[in-house]
């Protein structure tokens, strides 16, 4: 038997060998196979892919070139669009709400799961009833949470005034003031996003080996010091991603404004794809639209191969 | 060492002691609370609004329960809301999406990753190549192409078409869907062929039968991505009476009785409840899956 086995591997091997210097002849039969029938289960693919992915895509740059208002024939304009965009005030209010809107979400929206996940991981029991009510909120379709939400958030009438007011706080304004509407949105926006994040904090928690834990209580640390030395370095990779993707998501937020303020008071939570809307299908712009989805899509291109890069170097975390 | 209790921060010396042992206890129970009222807390509220009057709700928003639950609430919202409409609507949308989605990742997955096509390499990365581009940033020309499709002419626009077919061009899908066809052995396809089966048994009756786990992955994925879906319904479908829930929602909290409104909000929530607690644990496993895809 052995003998047998012994003489079939080298043969084996100098036919892999033989097989992977021309056409490996398995490869080739698949090929030679991939007639008609290949082509049938490929073509949902193409199809899909081709009509309502890389199409639309290369549409977008077209259109940005373009004026379009669907009644007179599109005609070329060059970078007009893109000039236009530029000296839009909106443009600019849109930018330094976007750019709030991450501060905020890194400030309040950004350690509540870390916290939230580190304590859950501690529990030795009800930590799946701490799961499942964490989790409630990401699996309200978010229309009906915004709704929810903007009933809440109403000045006179709302949930949380009335609690503020039973507590002793005064009432606030939540959506109808300059000054409040942006944070009231991240906290909604928070609350709907923070249950599908904190599942992801806890797998890479449950991934920390044991070892290190006891290796630095060996040593002496305190509680305090695991969690900072053993701990966090073991999550900085995720913690990085997550930070990104949450970036990438914010530039994408739409319904969370379209619903609660519609982008108001004074412009102050106008998004940008909330412009991208507007401009589209408000002023039937479709040139200035689609100059300002090119520019998000670079932007966001590029946010994308950073994360890839980063997912790769720390898959193992 | 497998075997060992997974431990964290605190070990079981630390877990004796009165402070540490206390401290948690307390923070647990606080916390319980904190996550209990702001995760089931909004659902219950909408389960309470649906069947409490209108007026009492916006005097009394903490009211516990309703002075007299209005049951009706739910048949009136049914009937003169037309929740009941929309919500098939919805089911319409949500299958036909998750029907197109499977096709397109299952035979497309199918071709890439078993019969490797020599141009296969290329079409994958055209595939791969649409992630770094979210769908939001084609919104606009996605809309022109559904009035004025490329090569047919003509418009899908408030067709349930358009709502189907764009959702089939998900990069993740076919990403993962090859990756689990990737990893079965390709033996088995080798010795099917040799047998003489073709390019439909093969798929049919070896590859399917194995991919049991990746389909549940890919259809609740599918599911629960389409039952959330809202800005793209709403421009494609304009037509008030092919609307789905989520977008008819906004429209009808503009105007019609409150209480109503929160009944169909209550209504649109219990189907992704439901499929949550039936599949609670593929959900988890499918978010391992997805990781961090977000």
């Amino acid at each position: 038997m052995t003998e047998l086995q012994q003489r079939q591997t080298p043969t084996r091997a100098a036919d892999t060998a033989t097989r992977s210097a021309y056409h490996p002849p398995q490869r080739r039969r698949f090929r030679r196979g991939f007639g008609l029938g290949g082509l049938i289960t490929l073509l949902p693919l193409l199809l899909v892919f081709g009509i309502f992915g890389w199409w639309p895509i290369g549409q977008s740059v077209v259109l940005s070139l373009q004026q379009t208002n669907l009644v007179d024939p599109p005609a070329w304009v060059g970078i007009d669009n893109f000039r236009y965009l530029f000296a839009d005030p909106l443009l600019w209010t849109t930018l330094r709400n976007t750019a709030w809107f991450v501060v905020l979400a890194l400030l309040f929206g950004f350690p509540v799961p870390v916290l939230l996940a580190l304590f859950v991981s501690e529990l030795r029991r009800l930590g799946g009833v701490f799961r499942v009510l964490v989790y409630l909120p990401v699996l309200v379709p978010p229309v009906v949470a915004l709704l929810l939400w903007k009933w809440f958030y109403d000045p006179d009438f709302g949930l949380f005034n009335q609690v503020l007011d039973v507590v002793g706080l005064g009432p606030s304004p939540w959506l109808q003031s300059t000054a409040t509407a942006m944070p009231s949105l991240v906290l909604a926006t928070t609350w709907a996003h923070a249950g599908s994040t904190v599942l992801i904090y806890l797998a890479a928690l449950a991934s920390v080996p044991s070892e290190l834990y006891e290796a630095a209580e060996i040593d002496g640390a305190s509680i305090w010091r695991r969690l900072w030395h053993v701990t966090l370095p073991h999550l900085r990779g995720v913690l990085l991603i997550m930070l990104l993707l949450q970036i990438i998501g914010t530039f994408q937020i739409f319904t969370e404004p379209f619903i609660l303020t519609d982008g108001g008071p004074e412009d102050s939570t106008v998004t940008i794809l909330l412009l991208i809307y507007r401009y589209a299908f408000l002023n039937g712009d479709y040139g200035m639209a689609a100059a300002l989805s090119v520019m998000l899509a670079i932007v966001l291109a590029t946010l994308s191969a950073v994360y890839l890069r980063l997912t790769r170097k720390w898959s193992t975390t | 060492m497998s075997t060992e209790p997974a431990r964290g921060v605190l070990s079981a010396a630390d877990r004796h002691r009165p402070t540490v042992r206390w401290s948690i206890r307390v923070a647990a129970a606080v916390l319980l609370l904190a996550v209990a009222i702001a995760g089931a807390g909004p659902i219950l509220w909408v389960a309470k609004g649906a069947i409490s009057p209108s007026l009492e709700l916006l005097q009394e928003p903490l009211r516990l329960w309703p002075t007299e639950p209005q049951w009706e609430n739910l048949l009136l919202a049914w009937r003169e809301l037309r929740v009941g409409r929309y919500l098939l609507n919805t089911v319409v949308l949500v299958g036909g999406s998750w029907f197109v989605q499977l096709l397109v990742a299952t035979t497309g997955a199918f071709a890439l990753s078993v019969l490797r096509p020599r141009y296969g390499r290329f079409i994958y990365a055209a595939v791969l190549a649409t992630l770094f581009i979210p769908g939001t940033t084609s919104l606009v020309a996605l809309y022109l192409t559904i009035l004025d499709l490329p090569i047919t002419g003509g418009s899908i626009a408030n067709t349930p078409w358009a709502v189907w077919l764009p959702a089939g061009a998900q990069a993740f899908n076919v990403l993962i869907m090859k990756q689990f066809f990737d990893a079965l052995p390709r033996e088995l396809y080798e010795a099917a062929m040799v047998d003489g089966a073709g390019t439909w048994r093969l798929f049919w009756q070896i590859v399917m039968p194995m991919s049991g786990p990746i389909v549940a992955v890919v259809s609740l994925l599918a599911v629960m991505g389409a039952w959330k879906e809202f800005l793209w319904p709403m421009i494609a479908i304009s037509d008030t009476e092919q609307q789905p829930l989520a977008v008819a929602l906004p429209r009808l909290a503009e105007s019609a009785e409150q209480n109503q409104v929160i009944a169909g909000m209550l209504i649109a929530t219990i189907p992704p409840l439901v499929i949550f607690f039936v599949f609670q644990r593929h959900i988890v496993r499918g978010i391992g899956f997805t990781g961090l895809k977000g």
